[in-house]
């Protein structure tokens, strides 16, 4: 499955990656590159092998319902890009 | 001092030859003086290793003794330490000083470990030269020309030029055991969730594990005990008593049952490569190990399945660096969109932004299926062969890289021939099976290394392998010239 | 052309854990600004998640009580988008394995007939933050208190026909969670809120219409009002040629009218994976059958048992049993009086009105229902006419006292001494000597409209305290005799 440059555009916006008109060619030949790799497995017969997600197999442990985080805003926010009264700052979003 | 191992310098420490303080400041300074050549080191802790060290030194006088009081050793710098620059490598977190300590820093802080510094790695631990750091490329000690591997890179070259006896490492497709191989180094990565991931910066969560990195198989089971263990915090930790690793050094290998499979000895493996890998399966024999060809069949399809798995998890994982709440934010965003692909785009390097980009394509509308279940499908098939190989043999041995180091910036321009150097370690992080790398031999002045797997948590049959190994052979204790 | 409106809702109820979905940190409500947000909620690099063993717990309550089929197996999976109220840029939410599978509700409609609505899934997830919009020089304030709260996510089958139904939906998974102490189902602080998917259809036709989904509607009225609206627009839009198209909508309660979110919204693509932090939830049947044995009675059995054991009609019986409060109010009130009829009577009338004017719950009724039951008894023991109870309950309203105490204090005691009540008839009469005249000489239909005139003389005489069965009867006697 070869990626043409449109979604290759689109991919950069879903992840949220400035991409620079420029770079786009050489990104999508790379891209392709990989894709190639990947592409291999489809000559793998897989049909009925039940998907693996979780090398071990187990299940979920539960964590009992208690409250055992204490306040720490300070120290958190003393490493954010920009606060202000305890918030953190975006450009404004547009409901 | 320098050249000692952490068994010898708990000895060393405990019949009183020289204080942790002393031997912090002597490693601190051959790490000023030594470094510069290698750039293993993203940062250097040093106020805080010599009072971690006279702290050791306090404990000891107090007459408490554990074969780490004292021990200094390094983190690979995606392990969060409190107060301290976590990078990952990365400018996007080149401001970051972690809020908490991962748990693996917490367990080995505990057990006295002294901390020299914080390594280097390949940005997000996506790499397998250590040239994708944001920091620049490390240098291998044995030919300043070469990778050392990746990602652990970083705790490779420090270890492998005696600035640090022991370092941890994380392994999410052979970063530990593949920069061993190209350093001389025993390296191991542990059966997935045997050490906590909690505070580990995740690339690929589901196939990483974090892993001592040592000389020797010995270190390594030091390094292991202090590190593993069930983590409350991490809910694929496993609960499940910890195997006496240093006990179990010593156990005979007679009747050792070792499968070697012929995937691993064929096509793109280096000849000379083979037959060092060979000479240790004999020397093996001698000391009472039988040996048996096995196949895994589907070891060849393990690389498209990694490729889509691991950047399609590090595609979600990597989110969360967006600018709001920590790390890199770019300069006057525009606007909301603006914030969010600036500070990403230029506080991630292009390694990085590849997976990402890979991973969201596997993961998007109308490819999920032919990717990403696809993948997941042929991880099964992985790992069926090992269960099925492991009825058959106690081991696995291979190689663990078809090459030996190459030149920095061969592999550069073609990411794709760089993840094809991971093709036989990624199966036992797709399984989740441990595996262990150890010297080998050189070919040309270069290292050699050969890797070792078990069955889920036998960690300890690795170590006790290769430490019987070692007592018969000397490639580990081979040090770089000029280190 | 006659419409037919489809309507399915899909609720997210936070559930009333100590702690988060994910992380020890409190979800108490209004506290300061990430004073709550812990390592995992503020998604620090590193972080992991745990599972609160409550939450799964309360999923499965919510399960059991509808009915549905709770999978052995669940899985967690991550829905991927960046938004600055999303510190993963992920929301952890349940897929292709939810906790729980197909089940039911059954509402009961203002005609009193009952309607069974499915339900299709119920899942976990996890809350996002605020995003506060007040001017911060131009840039948007997050707070992530909220961020990691437990969610219940509850998608109701397309089987909802009007915006009334959808509201007495709302209203019965409201009166649901509170009854199984899920959700405390506040909706104005949003622990409880309603996504509407609304289409319209031709009558007859069978395809569904192409829905449009009002977000985020945060009151009863609101719902009503909202898909109403909705339900207008598609049918003028489809009627003028044009064509519903999907989309998200906003309600805006100021201006009564839904407006598109289109061009913030963009072609989301949510790239849906198992989360690998977290291992799949198993649900053990013993688990379940233990938590069977400790579900409270649920709204639908309580309104059925109150149709059986008290009689009640079902529409009385549904109003009764709308919350566990009221219920409790009534049948305490019951069980002081024994007349489960004039409990439900008082309840729904006099103590409603009150209450609804006071604007008060009914946890906060200013009086008890022991007060009530002990004035319904004097009631019934002919101590007080139903008339004289309406001054009783309105001095218990006012904080007099109880029944007794009122009756006794402002001697409302009723006259049942058929001697006392003779003599005063006889002093009615009397004084109307000539109606008595007029009545005796007039045939039977003018009687009997004349009869309520010595009835009104009498009772006003008695200032309200005489009996009036006796009245009638004593008053007939003698006006025949």
């Amino acid at each position: 499955m070869a990626i043409e440059r449109s979604e290759v555009e689109k991919i950069a916006h879903l992840a949220r990656l400035g991409l620079a008109e420029g770079d786009l060619p050489r990104t999508t030949e790379t891209l392709n590159n990989i894709l190639g790799l990947i592409d291999r497995m489809q000559a793998v017969d897989t049909t009925g092998i039940e998907p693996l997600a979780h090398p071990l197999e187990t299940t979920q442990r539960l964590r009992a319902d208690e409250v055992t985080e204490a306040n720490q805003r300070d120290a958190y926010q003393a490493i954010a890009p920009a606060v202000e009264n305890g918030l953190y700052l975006v450009p404004r979003v547009i409901e | 001092m320098h050249q000692l191992t952490l068994a010898q310098i708990a000895r060393g420490l405990s019949d009183r030859q020289f204080s942790a303080e002393e031997l912090a400041g002597s490693l601190l300074a051959r790490i000023a003086s030594l470094d510069p050549q290698l750039n293993s080191f993203i940062t250097v802790t040093e106020e805080l290793a010599l009072a971690q060290a006279r702290a050791a030194d306090a404990r000891r006088a107090a007459g408490e003794s554990g074969a780490l009081l004292g021990a200094p050793i390094g983190h690979k710098d995606l392990f969060c330490t409190q107060g301290i620059r976590t990078s990952c490598g990365s400018k996007m977190l080149d401001n970051f000083a972690a809020p908490y300590d991962a748990t693996v820093v917490e367990k080995l802080a505990a057990a006295g470990t002294v901390t020299l510094g914080k390594l280097n790695m390949d940005e997000f631990a996506m790499g397998s030269a250590n040239e994708s750091s944001h920091y620049g490329a490390v240098k291998n000690p044995w030919d300043l020309t070469r990778v050392p591997g990746g990602s652990s890179g970083g705790s490779a070259a420090a270890i492998a030029a005696r600035l640090l006896p022991a370092a941890t490492g994380t392994d999410t497709g052979g970063s530990i055991r593949q920069p061993a191989a190209l350093t001389n180094l025993t390296g191991l990565k542990p059966t997935y969730g045997r050490v906590s991931r909690w505070g580990m910066v995740a690339y690929a969560s589901s196939l990483d594990q974090g892993g001592p990195m040592a000389r020797t198989a010995e270190d390594c089971a030091l390094l292991l005990g202090a590190m593993a263990g069930f983590d409350p915090k991490d809910s694929t930790s496993v609960d499940q008593p910890l195997d006496d690793y240093l006990a179990a050094l010593s156990q005979p290998l007679a009747g050792l049952r070792i499968g070697l499979p012929k995937e691993y000895f064929g096509e793109g493996l280096d000849p000379k490569i083979a037959s060092a890998v060979l000479a240790v399966v004999e020397e093996l024999k001698k000391l009472g190990a039988t040996v048996k060809d096995i196949s895994l069949p589907n070891m060849q399809h393990a690389i498209p399945s990694y490729y889509v798995i691991a950047p399609a998890e590090a595609s979600s994982n990597l989110s969360r660096f967006d600018g709001v709440r920590f790390g890199y934010r770019c300069e006057n965003p525009a606007d909301l969109t603006d914030l969010y692909k600036r500070s990403r785009a230029e506080g991630f390097g292009d390694e990085v932004k590849r997976r990402i980009m890979v991973g969201t394509y596997a993961l998007s509308a109308g490819y999920y299926d032919a990717y990403y279940i696809k993948a997941q499908q042929i991880r099964r098939l992985v790992k069926n062969d090992f269960v099925a190989a492991f009825a058959e043999v106690d081991l696995i041995l291979g190689p663990t890289t078809p090459n030996l180091a190459w030149k920095l910036g061969e592999k550069n321009a073609d990411p794709v021939s760089a993840y094809l150097e991971d093709i036989y370690t990624i199966t036992a992080n797709l399984a989740g099976i441990p595996g262990l790398s150890m010297p080998a031999g050189f070919i040309d002045g270069l290292p050699v290394g050969v890797q070792l797997l078990a069955p889920y948590f036998q960690e300890a049959r690795l170590l006790n392998v290769a430490h019987q190994y070692q007592q018969v052979s000397d490639w580990h204790l081979r040090a770089p010239a000029g280190f | 052309m006659q419409w037919e409106t489809v309507i399915g809702l899909e609720i997210h109820a936070q559930l009333s854990t100590r702690s988060k979905i994910f992380s020890g940190s409190a979800t108490t409500f209004g506290a300061e600004p990430n004073t709550q947000a812990s390592l995992v909620d503020l998604g620090m690099p590193g972080t992991l998640p745990v599972l609160n063993e409550n939450a799964v717990r309360m999923a499965c309550m919510f399960g059991l009580a509808i009915d549905a089929e709770i999978g052995e197996k669940n899985v967690f999976a991550r829905k991927n988008y960046f938004y600055p109220d999303l510190p993963k840029g992920y929301q952890t939410s349940q897929m292709d394995h939810p906790i729980v599978g197909k089940g039911f509700l059954d509402i009961t409609l203002e005609d009193g007939t009952v309607k069974r609505i499915g339900i299709t899934r119920a899942h976990l997830e996890e809350d996002a933050g605020k995003s506060l919009h007040e001017d911060f020089h131009g840039m948007t304030g997050i707070d992530l208190n909220r961020a990691g709260t437990p969610l219940l996510e509850i998608v109701s089958e397309p089987d909802i026909r009007s915006a009334k139904e959808a509201v007495a939906y709302v209203k019965a998974i409201h009166a649901l969670v509170r009854y199984l102490g899920i959700c405390d189902g506040n909706m104005a602080e949003g622990s409880l809120r309603c996504d509407c998917n609304v289409s319209v259809r031709p009558k007859g036709q069978e395809a569904f219409g192409t829905r449009a989904e009002i977000k985020n509607v945060n009151s009863f009225r609101f719902i009503e009002k909202a898909i109403n609206h909705e339900i207008q627009r598609q049918i003028e839009l489809i009627e003028d040629g044009g064509k519903v198209i999907q989309e998200t909508r906003l309600y805006d309660p100021n201006k009564d009218e839904t407006r598109s979110m289109r061009g913030k919204e963009e072609a989301n693509d949510y790239r849906y994976f198992p989360c690998p932090d977290l291992l799949p939830v198993v649900i053990e049947q013993s688990f379940l059958e233990q938590l069977r044995g400790e579900l409270p009675e649920l709204p639908t059995q309580k309104r059925e048992r109150f149709e059986r054991e008290f009689g009640l009609s079902t529409y009385d019986a549904s109003v009764l049993s709308a919350s566990r409060e009221l219920a409790d109010y009534f049948e305490q009130v019951n069980a002081t009086c024994g007349d489960a009829k004039l409990a439900a009577n008082w309840v729904m009338g006099e103590l409603s009105s009150l209450l609804n004017k006071e604007g008060l719950d009914i946890e906060q009724s200013p009086v008890s229902a022991e007060q009530l039951g002990g004035m319904i008894l004097r009631i019934k023991d002919d101590t007080i006419s139903g008339k004289i109870a309406k001054m009783v309950f309105e001095a218990m309203a006012a904080g007099e006292g109880s029944a007794d105490a009122i009756i006794e204090q402002k001697g409302l005691k009723q006259v049942t001494d058929a001697g006392a009540i003779e003599a005063m008839l006889d002093e009615v009469l009397a004084a109307n000597a000539e109606q008595v005249e007029q009545y005796r000489a007039s045939d039977e239909a003018k009687r009997g409209k004349m009869f309520g005139f010595f009835v009104g003389q009498a009772m006003k005489a008695s200032k309200g305290k005489a009996n009036p069965g006796q009245v009638n009867q004593l008053l007939k006697k003698k006006l025949e005799g």
